[in-house]
């Protein structure tokens, strides 16, 4: 349906939204599990940002280290390109809160393919760091590196396949309004691994 | 958190619904980013990361570049944190659920590398 | 097999766990026999090596924290005046998962032999070790992280979320604030873990070079990673526990808790303070004198909330009309025996005694002392104190009290001389001895210990045997205090035909007594109702006239009463995939999730994939794979209650809100 409105007056969305069960603080549940286990990851993505800072410039054999391989504007650019999935992604939640759904389909559309770029061009950076002699037996450099961006990869991967299966919920006439939550805390997944791309671009790439 | 002190009526029967969402009410009348302003923010991501992009090519800055692209990257992580995440608005419990997490892992692996006198090398 | 009911949960847990716990038991006595004589042949080296190793892993990741993570399944919510944890079907996967990655670790034993490197895994040796054995520890450790994970997120929403009106923070049980805190630092331990076993699975599966020495890596990264987590776990142990003994303690000597927020917030200093002591197992490895010196100060720092707790159990016991029962005992023998390794612990805080006894048998005593001495015992005590809750019926008082006094002598007979193995010199670890070091007669002692000790573990074991036939005791047959008490024994489904109102402390405790005027407790003249309890069982409350059946509540037949109390736990099964659980009594309508088979069927991928990674079979990874994701979408669309009946069905007083999703 076409729905003009782009500015969302306060509470409105939340009249769309059917009271949960009654929680001791008022909040849902899947939301406070959702940040319990952003907290936690926080806790992964750290340990595998440390053995990448101690190890980076550690390795005894293989001669390859990251001023080798790293080309900055390309991982510029993916990152770029994942910063902005999370604009698409606030979008399309901020869609389906005023029951735009065909608008909610197009950001989240936006924001897998977005991931999926971001996913395939970490995946051709790879195969060109490997034929340039970097792999994961290679070095310290290299068994670091791999790990935590593998890791990371990993998890852009499912989150967007949990962006097309939203996409196609969406589709089937499953994601109603009131199951705008759902679409929320796939949204923080999704933010939670662009901030940990923020850090790793800083921390992997740039610093020196 | 919850009313620990709301007298209820012995007779009254069914659920009690407890404070209400936070994220509601008029009261927060800033509450909700409209959409321009989430591009807005997605706009000042974009030209920071721009901005990190040049500054690493610039030589002359030395060890002062890794503070600059640290400092970068913070801004960048607060404004998806609290904005796109919508943390700012939310609950506190939210918060500092995460913080909990975040700041733990700063600690502890602050130390675990500097037993391995990374900061020192 | 399809069930998310807590209780059940809870329950399978603990047998699974119990069974675990003969297992671990065995080991340890073939430990015991190989070592009760010097050059002695009866385990090879290699056969010791997986025996330890399995002990360690057994006695830790598959006997106390699922005995823990059943305790609090199955108590946490009624704790807090809940119906059931914020995600059952979460908290079935978290079950089977655990399940599955305890039988596929021992699977290993006939599969190519059993872990061997330790339950700790010290890398680079594990790195290198040939043989699957590693990679089953390595993959089942993965596994039963994911099911504590999942467990540690279900339980803090339920605790955080689901409390009844009036069950602030500072109302709770002490138990469910020890386990609230064990989950959060399972919550932020297990990551630590998960990436470093997942860099030791890169070393060995692929050649990465995380703790490969040539390649440059620090021997000690490994160590950082695992006692970062380990550290915490123990305290993951034992929290529960002390939470157990809390309970215990107080309800045993009439008197409420000495200085409940002094252990509450106790409870949460050793949480957080936890997380700063992990390299004191590192103090012999080269840190740095800055760095042990300041890990020797955290460490003794955290001596001081555990000591609080100690003198606050003490003093809720001081002056008490103490019954002396069996739970009462076992939660006595905590204190005692926690409180001798906790002064062991005090010792290995001070960097250059530690670095005498550290790899030494005395450390061995310290660790058995705070965890069998504290945790086995503590929730021993919770199994005697929560029986007739779980069961409506009592395990022998008598029988109970006998296994306390074996076990007790048992186990000091067999630990206690470690302390003087270790001080002689005697390492860790190793499968024999020669004769001639002034070991052999200690060994011998802690042998024949070690033996009584699985008698007095038969005992337990007669005890839960003979009571199958026992009659159906009497409601809060301990004269408790808190809301577990307040509904029938065992719960129906559901736990609470009416949402409590929760008023204070010790809320059950209250509505039972007033204080009197010389300050003593004075029971009131009308008692609270259990709703649902057979009038019979409940005794002193009929005498007052206070016993409300259901039937009477509700209007409804009078073959309700009581009825869900007294069958036993396979009842319920409805199979049906997506049929609600609806209980009409009377006029109630308490709609609870329904029972689902894809938490059970999503575990299984996990074996699968696991199976194939370590066997380099990639069929078995890409079909594991496609499993997990195809239950965990079919389990995400799946409705987890049916949709409310129509309003005409519901009387509007008893009309409740089903339980959260998920």
């Amino acid at each position: 349906m076409a729905n003009v409105t782009h500015s969302v007056t306060e509470g409105s969305h939340h009249e769309l939204q059917p009271a949960h069960p009654p929680t001791s603080t008022g909040l849902s549940n899947e939301k406070v599990a959702m940040w319990a286990f952003l907290g936690s990851e926080c806790l992964l993505f750290g340990a595998l940002i440390s053995v990448y800072l101690l190890y980076k410039n550690q390795s005894l054999q293989g001669t390859i280290s990251p001023i080798d391989v790293y080309d900055i504007p390309y991982t510029s650019v993916s990152s770029f390109v994942l910063l902005m999935s999370s604009l698409t992604m606030v979008l399309a939640l901020a869609a389906i809160q005023r029951g735009d759904h065909r608008r909610l389909r197009v950001w989240l559309l936006a924001t897998a393919l977005l991931g999926a770029t971001f996913v395939g061009g970490q995946v051709y950076e790879f195969t060109i760091f490997i034929r340039e002699g970097l792999k994961l037996d290679t070095n310290l450099f290299g068994s670091s590196f791999y790990a935590l961006t593998g890791f990371h990869g990993a998890h852009v991967t499912l989150g967007v396949l949990m962006l097309l299966s939203l996409f196609s919920l969406s589709l089937k006439g499953r994601l109603p309004t009131e199951r705008a939550e759902t679409v929320e805390l796939v949204g923080l997944y999704w933010h939670f691994v662009d901030i940990v791309w923020i850090v790793i671009f800083t921390l992997v790439y740039l610093i020196k | 958190m919850t009313d620990a002190t709301r007298t209820h009526d012995a007779g009254e029967p069914g659920p009690v619904v407890t404070t209400p969402p936070e994220e509601g009410g008029a009261k927060h009348a800033h509450a909700h980013p409209s959409e321009w302003e989430y591009v807005k923010i997605a706009l000042v991501l974009a030209a920071i990361t721009l901005a990190e992009v040049l500054i690493y090519y610039v030589e002359s800055l030395g060890n002062l570049l890794n503070y600059i692209l640290i400092a970068m990257s913070l801004v960048k992580f607060a404004l998806v944190v609290l904005w796109f995440m919508h943390l700012r608005f939310d609950s506190r419990l939210f918060r500092r659920l995460f913080v909990t997490g975040l700041v733990l892992a700063l600690f502890v692996y602050t130390i675990v590398l500097s037993t391995f006198h990374i900061f020192t090398r | 097999m399809t069930t998310v009911d807590h209780k059940k949960i809870g329950v399978m847990y603990s047998v699974a766990a119990f069974l675990f716990f003969l297992i671990g038991g065995i080991e340890a006595l073939l430990l015991r026999v190989q070592l009760g004589s010097p050059d002695n042949t009866f385990l090879s080296a290699e056969a010791y090596n997986q025996v330890f190793t399995m002990h360690g892993t057994t006695m830790i990741f598959l006997v106390v924290m699922p005995l823990s993570a059943g305790l609090a399944n199955y108590l946490l919510p009624i704790m807090v005046g809940a119906r059931d944890v914020a995600f059952p079907r979460l908290n079935a996967f978290g079950f089977w998962t655990f399940l599955v990655g305890g039988t596929f670790m021992y699977s290993s034993f006939f599969l190519g032999g059993a872990p061997n490197g330790g339950w700790f895994g010290y890398a680079p040796l594990t790195r290198s070790m040939p043989g699957h054995n590693i990679d089953y520890w390595v993959f089942g450790l993965q596994i039963l992280g994911i099911a504590s994970l999942t467990g540690a997120v279900n339980l803090i929403v339920t605790v955080i979320n689901m409390r009844a009106p009036g069950m602030s923070l500072f109302r709770m049980p002490i138990f469910v604030w020890m386990s609230l805190v064990a989950q959060f630092l399972l919550l932020f331990a297990l990551p630590i873990i998960t990436v470093a076993l997942f860099l030791l699975m890169f070393d060995r599966q692929f050649g990465a070079n995380f703790f490969n020495a040539a390649a440059g890596a620090d021997p000690l990264l490994w160590q950082h990673l695992f006692w970062l987590f380990g550290h915490p776990e123990v305290y993951i142990l034992i929290l529960p526990a002390m939470g157990v003994v809390s309970e215990i303690l107080p309800v045993f000597s009439r008197k409420p808790l000495f200085g409940y927020q002094v252990m509450v917030i106790s409870g949460i200093a050793i949480g957080f303070i936890g997380w700063g002591v992990w390299a004191h197992h590192m103090f012999a490895t080269g840190l740095g004198p800055v760095a042990t010196a300041a890990f020797s100060a955290s460490t003794m720092f955290i001596a001081v909330p555990t000591g609080v707790k100690i003198f606050n159990w003490l003093a809720t016991i001081w002056k008490g009309k103490i019954r002396v029962t069996a739970p009462f005992l076992f939660a006595v023998g905590f204190v005692t025996m926690f409180t001798i390794g906790g002064l062991s612990g005090v010792t290995h805080a001070v960097v250059p005694s530690d670095t005498q006894q550290t790899d030494t048998y005395y450390i061995v005593a310290h660790f058995h002392y705070v965890l069998f001495g504290g945790s086995i015992f503590g929730l021993f005590g919770g199994v005697f104190y929560w029986w007739p809750k779980f069961t409506g019926k009592m395990l022998s008082d008598r029988l109970g009290k006998l296994q306390f006094w074996i076990m007790l002598i048992g186990f000091n007979m067999t630990f206690g001389p470690f302390h003087i193995l270790g001080l002689q010199g005697m390492p860790r670890r190793i499968y024999t001895y020669p004769e001639g070091r002034g070991w052999d007669f200690w060994n011998f002692v802690a042998t024949i210990g070690s033996f009584l000790i699985a008698v007095g573990v038969l005992v337990f074991m007669w005890n839960v045997w003979k009571s199958r036939k026992a009659p159906l005791a009497q409601e809060d047959p301990w004269d408790a205090r808190t809301l577990e008490w307040s509904i029938p024994s065992p719960p129906p489904e559901y736990n609470f035909a009416e949402v409590p109102l929760v008023t204070a402390r010790d809320d059950w405790w209250r509505r039972k007594y007033a204080e009197g005027p010389d300050g003593r407790p004075s029971r009131r003249a009308e008692q609270p109702a259990i709703v649902g309890a057979d009038p019979s069982r409940y005794a002193l409350a009929a005498s007052t006239g206070a016993v409300e059946t259901e039937s009477e509540a509700a209007a409804g037949g009078a073959d309700h009463d009581g009825d869900h109390g007294a069958h036993d736990a396979d009842h319920d099964e409805h199979g049906g995939e997506g049929g609600a659980e609806e209980h009409g009594h009377g006029e109630h309508h308490i709609h609870m999730p329904s029972p689902s088979y894809w938490p059970l069927l999503a575990s299984l991928g996990l074996a699968v994939i696991c199976y194939g990674l370590i066997y380099k079979f990639l069929p078995a990874v890409i079909l594991g794979g496609v499993w997990i994701l195809g239950s965990l979408y079919a389990w995400a669309l799946e409705p987890a209650t049916e949709p409310e009946p129509p309003e005409e069905e519901l009387s509007p007083s008893r009309e409740l809100e089903p339980v959260s999703q998920g």
